[in-house]
C-alpha cells in the first residue's frame, strides 16, 4: 500500500528541509521517496496537500491517559484517538494514575495496553519517587531499561531538595530527563487560580507566581550542581521563562514546555467561575502570556504540549473550589498554535513545527523525521482549514475544555502512524 | 426605573442607579416592618427556598422574615440535615428544589461562584446570601442603607473598613457599593490581609489604624476569623487586638460623630470592645433591622422578573 502526499510544503527541521515544495511517497511503513514531481501508481492513495504543511509526526510529551484507575475519564483507546485527531503520531503518558506507574510492572502495563488499544505511539513516563510521595527514588535504571522515556512526579512537585538533587544525580547515569512540576506546595496551598488583581477582585485564593518560580530557581541550581538533565513542565510565568533563559545561557542542561492554554488564555477569564478555566499551573496575566510567547520565539521554551487532563462532567460541574484542575487539549493544541501563534505572526511556521518535534530529543526517542527509509510518521497541517470545535465532535472520553464553540483557523488534516493513515480530513479512520 | 435583573449575584454587576433603586425601595418596607404586622402580597403563591450550606443566624432569619412579610411560602434547607451529607451534588440538590417549583433560591455557600454557577443552570431566581469570599450583596446593601439613613448621603463620606479584607465577602460587597455611590473608601488591616493590589480598585490602604480613622465618618469593623492565625496570617489574637481592636481609647481622638458598624457576629473584646459595641456611636442592631427591609426590597424587585411557572404563561 502506497500513499503519495502531493503538492505540500515540507517542514522538517530534523533533516534541514525548511519550507520546500516536495512530494512525499510512503510505501508500507516507510518513507520511500521525497522529491518534486512524484506521480502516483494505479493502486496508490493520493492526498493532495496543496497549501498545507507536511511535517514529521508531531509528539505531545505531556498527556494524562488516566489508565489504569480512571477509565471513566479516558482510556488509551480514546486518548490516542484524540491524539490522532489532534495531529499527533506520538504522545508521552504521565504516570500519576491509580496506581502510579512507579515500577516495571506499571511500565509494561502501559506499553501492552497502548499497543493493543492505541493508534499512536505511546511513550510511558515513570515516576521519580515511589507512589509519587516525594521520598524514595524509584528503580530508575530498571524503568529506563524497560522503556520509560522520562521520569516525573507530575501532578505533584518533588518538594524535598535532597530528593530532587539525588534524582537528578542518579538519573544522569542513564541520560534520562527528570521532569519537574514546579509548585511549592506551601506557597500554593488552597490556591484555585493565579494570585493577582483578578483573584483579589473575585475573592478566590490565589497561587502566586513565586510558587512556581522558587522551585524552578532551586531546580536549575540543582541541575547545574549535579549536571543532571532537567525539564520544567508547563511553564506559566514571566519569572520562570526568565530564570530558564538565564540558566540556558549559563550552559545548564535544562529544557521546558508550555501548554496551549498558557500561550492563549488569561486569568480574567475566571470571573464567571467557569471550572473549564481552572487548571494547574493556573492561567496567568497577559504579561505572562506575552513572556511565554517570547520564550517560544527565542527558543527558551522547547516544546508545546497539551497537558491533556480529562475529567468527568460531574467532577467539573461542581462548586469551583471542588472541581479538579485541568482541561483536555490533544484535539485543540495544534489548531490553537496555528490560530493564535502562526496566523497572528507571533511564531513562524518552522519554529512552531519544531515545538512539536523537540520532545523526541528530550525523551531520548530516536526519530529520523522525513528521510528516505525512515519510519513513516507524518503530520499534515492545513493552515487555512477553518472549523468550529463542537461538543459532539470531541473524540476524548471527557468534555472539559473551554474551547467548545471556538472557531479555529488551522487544523491537522492527516495523521500517519507507521505508514497507516489514522486520521484524514478531520475524521478518524480507526 | 425598573430592576431588570433576574438574580442578585453581587453588587459589582449593579449600576449606581440600580443600587439606589434598591435602597429607595427599602425605605417604605422598613417603615412597614417596624410599625406594623402588615404583609404585602408581592410573593404570594411563590415558593422561596433558603438553601444554606453554612451556618447563619441573622442572614437566614432576616431572609425568612422578609419572605414571609411578602407572603411567600418559605422553606428552609440547612444542608447539614439534608442529603448533602450523603454526598448529593450541588446541582442535584438545586434541581430537586427546582422540580418542586421553587421560584427563588436564596443561597449561602462557603465556595465563591456558586450563585453564578446556579444562575446559569436553573430557571429559579438566585439570591446570593454570601458565597465564600466573593460577595454578600444584601449585607453590602444594608450597610449602605444604614449609612445613608444616618448620615443623609454616601457621596464624599470617609468610610473605613477594618479587618480581614482579603477573606471578607462583606468587605468586597461594601467596597463595590461604596465606590459606585461615591464614598472615599479606606481599608485597614495587617499587610497579610490587606493587599496593596486593592488600591487599583480605587480605595486607600492603611496598615496604621489610628491614621485611617482619624477623620473617618464611618468605621465598619469586620469579624476576625480565628482560623487565620493557623494560616500564619497574623501571630496572635492579642497582637491583632493591640493593633486593630476598636475600643473607647482608640476612639478618643476621632471625630465624635463617627458611626460604628459591624456585620456580626462580633468577637467582643477582640476586634470590638463591649463599650464600643454597646455605645452611642454603634448602629449594629439597627443594621440588623435594616437587613430585613433591604431583603424585602430585593425580593420585591426580583418578584417582577420571575420566570413564568409554565412555558406558556405570560
Amino acid at each position: 500500500m502506497s500513499l503519495l502526499i502531493k503538492n505540500g510544503v515540507i517542514v522538517d527541521p530534523l533533516n534541514g528541509i525548511l519550507e520546500k515544495k516536495l512530494d512525499l511517497l510512503i510505501e508500507g511503513t516507510r518513507v520511500k521517496k521525497i522529491a518534486t514531481g512524484l506521480s502516483a501508481g494505479p493502486s496508490d492513495e493520493v492526498f493532495d496537500a496543496k497549501g498545507m504543511i507536511v511535517a514529521p509526526g508531531f509528539i505531545d510529551i505531556h498527556t494524562h491517559m488516566r489508565e489504569p484507575g480512571r477509565e471513566d475519564e479516558e482510556r488509551f483507546y480514546s486518548g490516542t484517538r484524540a491524539a490522532a485527531m489532534g495531529g499527533f503520531t506520538s504522545i508521552a503518558a504521565m504516570p500519576n494514575t491509580t496506581p502510579v506507574i512507579d515500577s516495571v510492572v506499571g511500565v509494561k502495563f502501559v506499553q501492552m495496553l497502548a499497543e493493543k488499544e492505541g493508534v499512536v505511539s505511546v511513550y510511558p513516563i515513570a515516576a521519580i519517587t515511589k507512589r509519587q510521595e516525594g521520598e524514595e527514588l524509584t528503580e530508575i535504571g530498571d524503568l529506563v531499561d524497560e522503556g520509560a522515556a522520562a521520569i516525573s512526579d507530575d501532578g505533584l512537585c518533588v518538594m524535598n531538595s535532597e530528593v530532587m538533587r539525588r534524582a537528578l544525580e542518579y538519573a544522569r547515569m542513564f541520560g534520562v530527563t527528570v521532569i519537574q512540576h514546579a509548585e511549592d506546595k506551601y506557597l500554593a496551598e488552597g490556591g484555585m487560580m493565579n494570585e493577582g488583581q483578578v483573584s483579589l477582585r473575585i475573592g478566590l485564593k490565589g497561587i502566586p507566581p513565586v510558587a512556581e518560580e522558587s522551585v524552578v530557581s532551586r531546580d536549575v541550581l540543582l541541575a547545574r550542581y549535579t549536571s543532571g538533565r532537567l525539564h520544567i513542565a508547563h511553564v506559566s510565568t514571566r519569572g520562570t521563562v526568565d530564570i530558564i533563559r538565564a540558566a540556558k545561557k549559563q550552559g545548564i542542561n535544562v529544557t521546558c514546555e508550555a501548554t496551549g492554554h498558557h500561550f492563549s488564555l488569561t486569568d480574567d477569564m475566571l470571573v464567571e467561575f467557569d471550572s473549564n478555566y481552572k487548571m494547574n499551573p493556573p492561567l496567568r496575566t497577559k504579561d505572562d502570556v506575552d513572556a511565554v510567547i517570547a520564550g517560544l520565539g527565542d527558543g527558551t521554551i522547547d516544546c508545546i504540549v497539551s497537558d491533556h487532563a480529562p475529567h468527568t462532567i460531574f467532577e467539573k460541574e461542581q462548586e469551583f473550589d471542588y472541581a479538579p484542575f485541568g482541561i483536555i487539549g490533544l484535539e485543540t493544541l495544534v489548531p490553537l498554535a496555528f490560530s493564535r501563534l502562526v496566523s497572528t505572526g507571533k511564531l513562524g511556521i518552522v519554529k512552531t513545527v519544531e515545538k512539536f518535534l523537540n520532545g523526541y530529543k528530550i525523551l531520548n526517542i530516536p526519530f529520523e523525521g522525513l528521510k528516505e527509509g525512515a519510519r513513516a510518521d507524518v503530520t499534515v497541517v492545513d493552515p487555512a482549514r477553518e472549523f468550529v470545535y463542537s461538543l459532539d465532535s470531541i473524540v476524548s472520553k471527557s468534555r472539559n475544555t473551554p474551547f467548545i464553540g471556538t472557531k479555529f483557523t488551522g487544523s491537522p488534516v492527516l495523521t500517519v502512524v507507521n505508514g497507516r493513515v489514522v486520521m484524514k480530513d478531520r475524521r478518524l479512520l480507526v | 426605573m425598573e430592576f431588570k435583573h433576574r438574580h442578585l449575584l453581587g453588587l459589582e454587576p449593579l449600576s449606581a442607579a440600580e443600587i439606589g433603586l434598591i435602597l429607595d425601595t427599602a425605605v417604605p418596607f422598613k417603615d412597614m416592618f417596624t410599625r406594623s404586622i402588615k404583609k404585602t402580597p408581592a410573593l404570594r403563591g411563590k415558593t422561596v427556598v433558603n438553601l444554606f450550606y453554612e451556618p447563619s443566624t441573622r442572614t437566614r432569619i432576616s431572609f425568612e422574615l422578609a419572605e414571609k412579610r411578602l407572603s411567600a411560602d418559605v422553606i428552609n434547607v440547612q444542608t447539614s440535615t439534608s442529603s448533602v451529607v450523603k454526598g448529593e451534588s450541588l446541582i442535584d440538590t438545586v434541581k430537586t428544589l427546582e422540580s418542586m417549583k421553587a421560584d427563588i433560591i436564596v443561597i449561602r455557600h462557603s465556595c465563591a461562584g456558586v450563585p453564578i454557577f446556579l444562575s446559569k443552570r436553573v430557571a429559579a431566581s438566585i439570591v446570593n446570601a454570601g458565597d465564600g469570599r466573593h460577595e454578600h450583596p444584601t449585607q453590602g446593601l444594608l450597610d449602605l442603607f444604614t449609612i445613608k439613613e444616618k448620615k443623609g448621603r454616601i457621596e464624599g463620606l470617609k468610610v473605613v473598613i477594618v479587618g480581614d479584607i482579603a477573606n471578607s465577602r462583606v468587605a468586597r460587597s461594601n467596597i463595590w457599593g461604596l465606590l459606585k455611590l461615591g464614598a472615599e473608601v479606606r481599608l485597614v488591616g495587617p499587610s497579610t490581609l490587606v493587599s496593596p493590589g486593592f488600591e487599583k480598585f480605587g480605595v486607600k490602604i492603611y496598615n496604621d489604624l489610628d491614621k485611617a480613622i482619624r477623620d473617618a465618618d464611618v468605621i465598619n469593623i469586620l469579624r476576625i476569623q480565628l482560623e487565620r492565625m493557623k494560616q500564619k496570617l497574623f501571630p496572635s489574637i492579642r497582637e491583632y487586638n493591640h493593633l486593630y481592636g476598636i475600643d473607647e481609647k482608640r476612639l478618643k481622638d476621632v471625630n465624635p460623630g463617627v458611626m460604628i458598624m459591624h456585620p456580626g457576629p462580633m468577637n467582643r473584646g477582640i476586634e470590638i470592645s463591649d463599650l464600643v459595641a454597646d455605645g452611642p456611636n454603634a448602629v449594629i442592631t439597627e443594621q440588623v433591622t435594616n437587613g430585613i427591609a433591604i431583603r424585602m426590597a430585593v425580593l420585591y424587585l426580583l418578584a417582577g422578573n420571575l420566570a413564568p411557572a409554565d412555558p406558556g404563561e405570560e
